[in-house]
């Protein structure tokens, strides 16, 4: 299974394995890895999944659409690394995705 | 003082269907939420949004699935509490005595929590000085655009709120526009009347810039705004408004007394009761083994919780399972008239 790792704000690093198919968001919240809320449950419809991904992978990921730049407007702290973790399904090329979370979601 | 058999906390999907299980079963309810409407997650965040997975509705939309529960619950004539949080409760003898944000006062038996993630609030700025300032300068909701005459205003936001206001009091006050990117969400044509008032120099417009401090003893007198870069710009200005959309926190909720997991009541499968006798939660926000957080499960959850209710509502009366296919008695409540 591909290994994500989480890096909450302040410091602490939580790499797990998640399944393919499944969210970057989907596997914070079912390995009950803080910093990401999720409160609309995956809609893309509350911007507090929001990380920021590292430099290296932000390319890397398949592109945003319009509906995902639209709630990272509203996002806490949004900046050119933020996404949308519900927006981000887990496959092969994720393997080693090194992920941010802001000092709060909202 | 209201007093009614059930207060149902949350005009969402599943607060507006335990209305109709509690008036079936002959409860009187009433509903407060905090939302300006009634809809809840359904109404706020995606009315146009579809939904496939409604039992016997192929596909709806947010917006037409709480048109169709409040065609559903009209013979009941429910009243619905809008702009109104609970803040308060406490026990009074058998009932629950329930304390509104508008001061109102309910007497209940019975209160079924169908809040889902909780109230909705504006999101606010996230530096530290525009705590300081809210209501005195810094503003997520306008209640009177008198107030901004002839002043300078800075409105932060890309969507249709950020973009009406900024149009809006454009027309008498000294307006600023800042986003933190340069396309705007709102809709096409509030777009292109601000692109055009900012080429005839009645709105300034600022992208992409986020707010960076608030500067001012008592009153502001100016903000710092940000690029990406760092690039940092000085503007001089009275108010500051912030259009980011809703968040839901769970509020009051928290400190009621009741068993907590994470943001999710516990609650027991029969009867869907907290911790607490007469507190019920349904919904998104009740959580036990296996919980699925579908508009579906709410339902179910509603019908069971009903039926505690009565207990606590009718307790010298025995309560009788029938189907509104053949119970006279609930065609009654339905206001259906046979004739045969």
């Amino acid at each position: 299974m591909p290994k994500i790792t989480y890096i909450e704000h302040n410091g602490k690093s939580h790499t797990i394995e998640v399944a393919k198919e499944l969210t970057v968001m989907e596997g914070a919240v079912q390995n009950n890895i803080p910093g990401i809320d999720a409160d609309c449950g995956g809609a893309c419809a509350c911007a507090t999944c929001h990380v920021y991904v590292d430099e290296k992978w932000f390319n890397k990921l398949p592109k945003k659409e319009n509906a995902e730049e639209d709630m990272i407007d509203v996002a806490f702290e949004p900046n050119k690394f933020s996404r949308l973790t519900c927006q981000i399904t887990v496959t092969d090329e994720l393997d080693g995705l090194v992920v941010k979370m802001p000092s709060k979601q909202a | 003082m209201i007093k009614t058999d059930v207060l149902i906390i949350g005009a969402g999907p599943v607060g507006i269907f335990a209305v109709q299980q509690l008036g079936l079963i002959g409860l009187k309810s009433e509903v407060v939420d905090n939302l300006d409407k009634i809809g809840g997650q359904c109404i706020e965040l995606y009315p146009d949004k579809p939904i496939y997975d409604i039992p016997a509705l192929p596909e709806c939309t947010g917006q037409s699935l709480t048109e169709n529960l409040l065609e559903q619950i009209k013979p009941f004539k429910t009243n619905f509490h809008l702009n109104e949080r609970v803040q308060e409760i406490t026990k009074e003898d058998k009932n629950w005595k329930i304390q509104t944000s508008g001061k109102k006062i309910f007497l209940a038996p019975n209160i079924i929590i169908a809040a889902g993630v909780g109230s909705f609030e504006p999101r606010k700025f996230s530096i530290n000085e525009a705590e300081k300032f809210e209501n005195k300068g810094v503003f997520y909701s306008i209640k009177d655009k008198s107030f901004f005459n002839n002043k300078k205003v800075c409105i932060f936001g890309g969507g249709d709120s950020a973009l009406d206001w900024a149009i809006e009091l454009s027309k008498f006050a000294d307006v600023t526009l800042l986003h933190r990117r340069k396309e705007f969400r709102g809709a096409e044509h509030s777009i292109s009347v601000a692109k055009q008032l900012e080429k005839e120099g009645k709105l300034k417009i600022k992208t992409p810039f986020q707010i960076n401090s608030i500067e001012g003893d008592s009153n502001i007198t100016g903000i710092t705004i940000k690029t990406e870069e760092g690039k940092i710009e000085k503007i001089a200005t009275d108010c500051v408004l912030g259009f980011f959309g809703l968040i839901m926190k769970l509020g009051p909720i928290a400190e009621w007394g009741l068993n907590l997991d994470k943001k999710t009541i516990p609650v027991n499968t029969e009867s869907f009761q907290t911790n607490k006798e007469g507190i019920f939660a349904i919904g998104d926000i009740c959580t036990y083994p296996g919980k699925l957080k579908l508009i579906l499960s709410g339902f179910h959850e509603g019908a069971l919780a009903a039926r505690a209710c009565f207990k606590l509502a009718r307790p010298n009366e025995k309560y009788r399972f029938e189907f509104t296919t053949t119970s006279k008695a609930l065609q009654g409540r339905l206001g259906i008239k046979k004739s045969d």
